[in-house]
């Protein structure tokens, strides 16, 4: 229903998006014992590092190939090759995520080549996985890359396996946390079913304390975990983007699946709740149902502070899809929606128009309306426009608790209401001692 | 200005850089000319650190020619503060797609540039080349021109793609777009005999807002900073200072060198961080502009701070006194920082002295004694050994280790770029006593360095395990045999040395209360 426009200017002014390498990291983060490694210069790998850093206030494990003008011009293989041994005596990692970056795209390394000269010498790297995912710069943004990474972890890892009936693979986009992957194993635990989820970042990025150091991630989806993907009955695929990697799923194991975009929301929720009842055969577990009358008296309390409130979107797709449709489910109205790239979820929005373009672009449209939902960036244009804002997306880092924030199933969608409730109450109330 | 090998072995051997005089004269030192190691490096890239030296002027729009990486994954990140124009902050850049890196970017940067300057009316444009562009050969320098033509304002390159080196080098080629395109480009209204420039400071946190009160107050003009909060004016007409003053940094030093090459201004490298420093900085800018008068102002300034300084600082050198702290970040900041310290009484115990010069080296000796260790290497796990071993209180260091330290559950000071205080000057020394305070005297620590309950119970039975570490006898105290089972337990495990490490810190720091009062 909506149609996508690109902007139509040269130049990128406050950029919303981060690129596919980024992504592509962030996703390999929720493996455990995993070690990112950027094949490109130094600084690519610093840059999407300190980002991290920053959004989750958490160590981030991350590597490079370090490129450097001649190594780019002769070709990367030596670089590969000693970035991968050195990880392996300095740092032990039990895989290793490796991407390729706009600087090494555009020399065009043959990777898929360059890996399989670097096995042949180097034998005792054998029992190590090397997954790869081509992630150039130029093309994409965050979610893409994070999506390619999942999909290359389902192509490599998951061997066939006699199906159990009580294990399932979830799979989950970017635009969720690693408090919405707690709740969401959380939830499908509750119907007697053990999960898989990849990535699992709840099990990395969740902010805890561990007993020593590690120059890896110290939690996340297991090797043995993946290597069982095959013995699942079913694989959700929560987020549109992460459809291809479901469709790999199905098409090598034989593994059905179905693709949940969002979970925030009463319909939403209901959908998967219902979806995992008829799945594991198991009645909807009485703490759900319970929750879901709070979640109902939620919407009773908060729809007067949302009902008809022009509310505008910078986000990645996914995660735009989520919020909109939630949104509009509350009575709300959407001022302007920007977003990062393409993705079929866009045209199905409820919308006139949605934007592919920059912050610039998304401080045009949204004047005028009652409340901003973007990352941190947008609180420069919160404060020019006086218009609330409230943090979503990445990078968040003027917030605590990124990697702790929940907003999926009933107790997810009550968290976020009340977020959004109290800022446009609190809105409300200097309105109104204006008018005094 | 083409960035050739050539350029950029100039740069690399700068002569004003102690970095590249080895102690017996012969051969040059490496560390600048050491390339990033694959798997092993963590620094930032060339881009990266020109942005570091440039972005902080505050009245341009600075624009990054390439893929979206560069400036989607990095821009208004940076810690430099402005007292007026916000246009820095903002992102810009030609964010490449697949069919600009076929078909070359040369046509959508001249159109950026052009929009840039119509829709943002910035002082000047400096315009940052990357990795890819670089690689696909997009003749920056003349689009530059052109685009100059017509606009009518500054449009200046910058050739600072990421695979040419490190940040260091990032700095200076940074400083050679300064010098060849805006350095004598405009005149001041009026000189003074007391007018400088300060190179290498980046106004982060607010800094040099301690610091430029009392230039004022003594009759000194800063006439350019070079960069922090600096105008794209200023840095124009920077070539009528009579003296460059050179804040902790090797950064940007060709700059300083070269300014006294063609413009006749000498220059000098100073610290703002300690009282010593700021004292001694204070005093040699009143000797180089060789004025009496002025002399004797800052050594009534100096007597009047310091006396102020000591009543302040009182309470805080009390609860100080006697901690051990290990640093670690880069340069001239591995010693100033301990000459700070030890004004407040905190002994460093260990330094890094990775990227520091032999002379960096010498004073680092002459203030750490007999017993301080100089580290070279700076891996986490080698930082949590060190600490350890040396059973210091804290650390301190850039922001990249903040977690290494806040993991192992050790208090921990953030002295790098991206830091959020002041401690520069008089002042910052009463803000950096006050932050360690706080860090060091946390509740916090305690708490989260206890065991849960219901673990203490059963893990006491298991502390005579094997407890087999070094001179730590006295001060295992029952306090901690918790969380020393704990730590001998993983041991166990397959990492042994990096697990040891961490336990042991919260054993040590948290019974040498104890063990003092044993000894």
């Amino acid at each position: 229903m909506a149609v996508v426009s690109a902007s139509k200017k040269s130049v990128a002014v406050n950029p919303l998006k981060q690129s596919q390498p980024l992504g592509a990291a962030f996703a390999f983060l929720g493996l455990k014992g995993m070690m990112p490694l950027f094949h490109g210069s130094q600084g690519c790998t610093a840059f999407a590092k300190v980002m991290l850093v920053r959004h989750f206030r958490e160590a981030i494990p991350m590597s490079t190939t370090a490129m450097t003008e001649v190594t780019t011009i002769l070709g990367g293989e030596d670089n590969v090759e000693t970035a991968i041994l050195t990880l392996v005596e300095k740092a032990k990692p039990e895989i290793i995520g490796l991407l390729t970056t706009g600087l090494t795209e555009t020399r065009g390394d043959d990777m898929e080549g360059i890996l399989r000269s670097i096995r042949k010498r180097h034998p005792e790297l054998l029992p190590l996985p090397i997954v790869f995912v081509s992630t150039p710069d130029y093309k994409g943004a965050l979610q893409d890359g994070f999506a390619a990474a999942t999909e290359s972890i389902m192509r490599e890892l998951p061997q066939p396996g006699e199906v159990r009936p009580d294990q399932i693979t979830i799979l989950v986009s970017s635009a969720f946390t690693p408090g919405d992957v707690q709740e969401i194993k959380e939830i499908v635990t509750a119907f007697g079913m053990t999960p898989v989820v990849v990535p699992d970042l709840s099990a990395s990025l969740d902010g805890h304390l561990e007993d020593s150091f590690s120059p890896t991630t110290s939690g996340g989806t297991t090797l043995a975990q993946l290597r069982e993907i095959g013995s699942s009955v079913y694989t959700l695929a929560l987020g549109e983007s992460m459809r291809g990697a479901a469709e790999i799923l199905e098409k090598r194991l034989n593994t059905p699946y179905e693709v949940f975009p969002q979970l925030t929301g009463l319909d939403a929720v209901d959908e998967f709740l219902h979806a995992l009842a008829t799945i594991s055969g198991n009645s909807v577990p009485e703490k759900y149902r319970r929750q879901r009358r709070q979640l109902q008296d939620a919407m009773l309390d908060t729809h007067f502070y949302l009902g008809r409130k022009r509310v505008s979107l910078a986000l990645e797709p996914d995660l735009l899809s989520a919020i909109v449709w939630f949104l509009k489910s509350m009575g709300a109205e959407i001022h302007a929606a920007v977003t990062t790239t393409r993705s079929p979820l866009l045209e199905q929005l409820p919308l006139e128009t949605v934007t592919i373009g920059d912050l610039e672009d998304f401080e045009k449209l949204a004047v005028g309306s009652d409340l901003l939902i973007t990352n941190s960036h947008g609180n420069a244009i919160a404060k020019r426009l006086h218009i609330p804002l409230y943090r979503q997306g990445f990078p968040i880092f003027d917030r605590l608790g990124n990697g702790f924030f929940t907003k999926v199933g009933y107790r997810g969608t009550i968290q976020m209401l009340f977020d959004i409730g109290n800022l446009l109450m609190e809105e409300e109330a200097k309105e109104q001692h204006r008018m005094l | 200005m083409k960035i050739t090998q050539g350029k950029i072995n100039e740069l690399l051997s700068e002569p004003g850089c102690e970095h590249n005089h080895k102690k017996d004269q012969k051969g040059k030192n490496k560390s600048c000319t050491q390339q990033a190691q694959p798997g092993a490096a963590q620094g930032g890239c060339a881009f990266d650190g020109a942005s570091i030296a440039l972005v902080p002027i505050t009245d341009v729009a600075h624009l990054v020619h390439g893929p979206i990486a560069c400036s989607g994954n990095s821009w208004g990140s940076r810690g430099s503060q402005s007292s007026g124009p916000m246009l820095y902050k903002m992102g810009f850049t030609t964010d490449l797609s697949e069919n600009d890196v076929i078909f070359g970017g040369e046509k959508r940067l001249f159109r950026s540039i052009v929009e840039v300057a119509e829709r943002y009316n910035p002082a000047a444009v400096f315009v940052y080349s990357t990795c890819v562009t670089a690689l696909i050969g997009d003749d920056m320098d003349a689009v530059c021109q052109s685009a100059q033509k017509k606009v009518g304002i500054p449009v200046v390159p910058v050739n600072s793609p990421g695979f040419i080196g490190s940040k260091n080098l990032g700095n200076r080629v940074g400083g050679e777009s300064l010098l060849e395109y805006v350095v004598g480009t405009a005149e001041p209204e009026y000189t003074t005999p007391y007018d400088i420039n300060l190179i290498g400071e980046y106004n982060i946190a607010g800094e040099m807002w301690n610091v430029l009160p009392l230039f004022e107050k003594l009759g000194i003009r800063v006439l350019a900073k070079i960069t922090g909060d600096a105008r794209y004016k200023e840095v124009c007409y920077a070539h009528r200072a009579k003296l460059n003053v050179m804040i902790c940094s090797k950064a940007l030093i060709n700059m300083a060198r070269k300014m006294e090459e063609r413009y006749g201004i000498p220059y000098i490298e100073e610290s703002f961080y300690g009282i010593d420093d700021i004292n001694r900085c204070l005093r040699n800018i009143a000797a180089k502009l060789g004025d009496e008068d002025l002399k004797e102002r800052v050594e009534k300034l100096i007597a009047e701070e310091t006396a102020k300084l000591d009543v302040t600082l009182a309470p805080y050198r009390d609860r100080l006194k006697g901690k051990r702290v290990v640093l670690y970040t880069g340069g001239v900041k591995s010693w100033s920082i301990i000459s700070a310290a030890k004004d407040l009484g905190i002994e460093v115990v260990a330094t890094s002295t990775k990227k520091s010069t032999e002379e960096d080296k010498a004073r680092i000796k002459e203030l750490l004694g007999k017993d301080g260790m100089m580290l070279e290497k700076g891996s986490p796990q080698e930082l949590l050994r060190v600490i350890s071993q040396t059973k210091a209180d804290m650390l301190i260091a850039g922001g990249r280790n903040q977690y290494t330290a806040l993991k192992a559950k050790i208090p921990f000071l953030d002295i790098n770029q991206e830091r959020h205080h002041p401690y520069a000057g008089y002042e910052g020394m009463v803000e950096m006593a006050r932050e360690l305070e706080e860090a060091l005297y946390s509740p916090v620590w305690q708490q989260v360095r206890k065991p849960a309950p219901w673990d203490a119970a059963t893990d006491a039975s298991l502390t005579d395990a094997s407890l087999t570490d070094e001179a730590d006898g006295i001060s295992v105290s029952v306090i901690d045999n918790v969380s020393v089972s704990s730590a001998t337990k993983s041991v166990a495990g397959t990492d042994g040395i990096s697990v040891s490490v961490i336990d042991n810190v919260s054993v040590s720091s948290a019974t040498k209360s104890v063990a003092r009062e044993v000894l």
